[in-house]
């Protein structure tokens, strides 16, 4: 690896990092879209900011360009405060209509600097080593790579310290409120944060790959953990791999890096929804077949329960009588055997004490529905895991 | 014996797009009361609340705490909002629920430490919920829910407790076991406000009872003011079978 390599996929996952934590509390809130918004309406913001320094590195665009991702999210709430629109309908009134404001101003105005469509929407990362940030003769490192570094210290100071205060404004508004911790100052500086962390990024990653670095590592972490902590973390891991795997992506492929990031992240975020232990496809398919048996399992269990009478009893009765199939009996009958809540003497099928015990246990528990009854048995059958 | 007043509300009008939803509300809530707000839907209970707890801004009024504006007592006042107000998917634990109600003493920046977890094990152990501690909040019941809720409202050791409808969606046993802490509360001296919707069960829970619907129809003990009258007046129907002496 040669040294532009290593910068670009520092960057990346810098950036990466810096967008999951924000990220993580979007998703939490339900506001993924708004960052989606924000990566656009940002634009104005920054051609503005340059129409008045002529200078695309000038610290004023990421200013005036976080300011305009702040009336974004103020416009969104005003039009929803309406009553007559959805917020997310609201999103999509603001974002193009600011959005198509940047558009004309650069088409009118801007054709001749390096300030393009396209270089706002897809970035490109490959690009970013080159522009050097260089203070009193001294390179001090790719620019993006300062901005986004500073951003990032930035943001994790202020995770560090209004943890809490995130937490509980996320999860209870009423409740953070009441305590004395404002939800609108919570809300405000999130959106702050996230505002600027789009600004910093989208220069090197695009203003589209902003929002899958924003979104997907969050989701997927949400996928693997009931843990704030865990979340925030686990986020910040999918990122920096989808970023690494990412670039590497690029350079086999020899496609555009902001591109084969993106991808990753939608691999890595199908893979976890796949194989996630709890709320993965497969586990969940799985867990309802699981149920089913055992729903078939406390049926058969009642049967014998109800009936003492031998012919009832009988093996070949019930296949007839409770009108089961063969091989689902069969896997009925295997499962309670394995759990020895039967015993089969000459073809008659009796409860053992176990069995006695866990078809009153369950009975009880369909009658009351009283959660207490049954907490032991939540390691063994789905059936009671809610 | 002359009581000390808790709550304190003088002519509270809260509105939503200009639509009166609270009109012009006067009430007093004595120290160490157990009282629901009983009214229709669309009665504004949980706004009364919300209004006194600063969580909605009323356009006129005011509320006192013990004599002192709301945001000056916060530490004296624990709050269980609708549990349908939360998203309980959110990857957080039961004992992490409940050290969220010692955030308010903490204020802002400082972490909850020991201290803060002992007394929110306690608070899991008094509403029967110390075996669920690390449960995620989305794997526990309804009931279980509650118990949290009110769990974390324990742990601020408050002097007043507003309660946003904590039995709607919770199984008998757990009614009985919150009412029973909600009695000892009043008991230690603590005052519970409790926004209510099962009048049947006003005379059997409560001593004290507002009724309300946008405008307040009647305040002060359940003995004397809970009849057929104001529940007349309250709900606008004719609830002469609804309650046996």
């Amino acid at each position: 690896m040669n040294s532009p390599q290593i910068e670009i996929q520092l960057i990346a996952a810098v950036v990466a990092v810096a967008c999951a934590i924000p990220g993580v509390f979007l998703v939490l809130r339900k506001m993924a879209l708004i960052s989606d918004a924000i990566s656009h309406s940002i634009l104005p913001g920054l051609v503005l900011g340059f129409f008045i320094t002529e200078d695309l590195n000038s610290p004023l665009l990421i200013i005036l360009a976080a300011f305009t991702g702040i009336i974004t999210v103020v416009l969104v709430e005003r039009i929803q405060k309406t009553g007559l629109v959805k917020e997310d309908t609201a999103i999509g009134l603001v974002f193009p209509a600011l959005f198509s404001i940047g558009v004309i101003l650069i088409a009118k105005n801007a054709n001749d600097v390096h300030l393009d469509v396209d270089a706002v929407l897809l970035g490109e990362l490959a690009f970013a080593p080159f522009d050097r940030l260089i203070l009193g003769g001294v390179d001090i490192g790719p620019k993006s790579l300062i901005i986004m570094g500073v951003i990032l210290l930035s943001t994790l100071l202020l995770l560090f310290l209004f943890f809490k205060e995130l937490k509980v404004s996320t999860f209870d508004v009423g409740l953070s409120s009441a305590l004395g911790f404002s939800p609108a100052i919570m809300h405000y500086g999130l959106m702050s944060i996230s505002s600027v962390t789009v600004v910093g990024a989208f220069d090197a990653v695009g203003a589209i790959l902003v929002v899958a670095l924003m979104i997907a590592p969050a989701a997927t972490a949400y996928l693997l953990t009931s843990n704030l902590k865990k979340m925030l973390t686990l986020s910040v891991c999918f990122g920096i791999f989808a970023a690494i795997a990412g670039y590497w992506l690029a350079h086999w492929l020899d496609a555009s890096i902001a591109g084969s990031i993106s991808t990753m992240l939608g691999f890595v975020f199908l893979t976890i929804y796949l194989f996630a232990p709890k709320k993965g496809l497969i586990s969940v398919l799985y867990r309802q077949k699981q149920q089913r048996i055992e729903v078939s399992l406390l049926t058969f269990l009642l049967h014998l329960n109800n009936h003492q009478e031998l012919k009832e009893r009988h093996i070949n009765h019930l296949r007839e009588h409770i009108n089961w199939q063969h091989v689902k009996a069969k896997t009925v009958v295997d499962l309670a055997l394995k759990n020895n809540m039967i015993t089969i003497d000459q073809q008659i099928i009796s409860l053992t004490k176990k069995g006695s015990d866990f078809t009153n246990t369950a009975l009880e528990y369909i009658i009351t529905n009283k959660d207490e009854k049954i907490e032991h048995l939540k390691e063994d059958f789905f059936l009671f895991r809610g | 014996m002359k009581q000390k007043i808790a709550i304190q509300v003088d002519d509270l009008t809260v509105a939503y797009n200009y639509k009166p939803v609270l009109w012009d509300i006067d009430l007093v809530v004595p120290e160490a009361v157990l009282m629901a707000i009983v009214g229709p839907n669309g009665a504004g209970k949980s706004t009364l609340i919300k209004s006194i707890l600063g969580i909605i801004d009323p356009i006129a009024g005011s509320v006192s705490i013990y004599g002192k504006p709301y945001d000056k007592q916060r530490k004296l006042v624990a709050y269980v909002p609708q549990k349908g107000s939360v998203d309980w998917d959110f990857p957080t634990t039961a004992i992490d629920v409940v050290m969220m109600g010692t955030y308010g003493s903490l204020g802002w920046i400082k972490r909850p430490g020991q201290k803060e977890k002992k007394a929110s094990l306690e608070a899991l152990e008094k509403v029967g919920m110390l075996s669920f501690k690390n449960r995620q909040i989305s794997q526990l019941s309804g009931g279980q829910q509650q118990r949290v809720f009110l769990a974390r409202a324990l742990v601020q050791n408050a002097a007043i407790y507003f309660m946003d409808e904590p039995f709607q969606g919770v199984d008998a046993t757990t009614e009985i076991a919150i009412i029973n802490i909600l009695k000892e509360l009043r008991k230690a001296g603590k005052t519970v406000v409790v926004v209510h919707h099962d009048l049947q069960t006003v005379p059997e829970y409560f001593d004290w009872v507002t009724f309300l619907n946008v405008k307040k129809i009647a305040t002060g003990p359940v003995k004397e003011i809970f009849n057929d009258d104001n529940l007349t007046k309250t709900y606008g129907i004719n609830y002469k079978v609804a309650v046996n002496k």
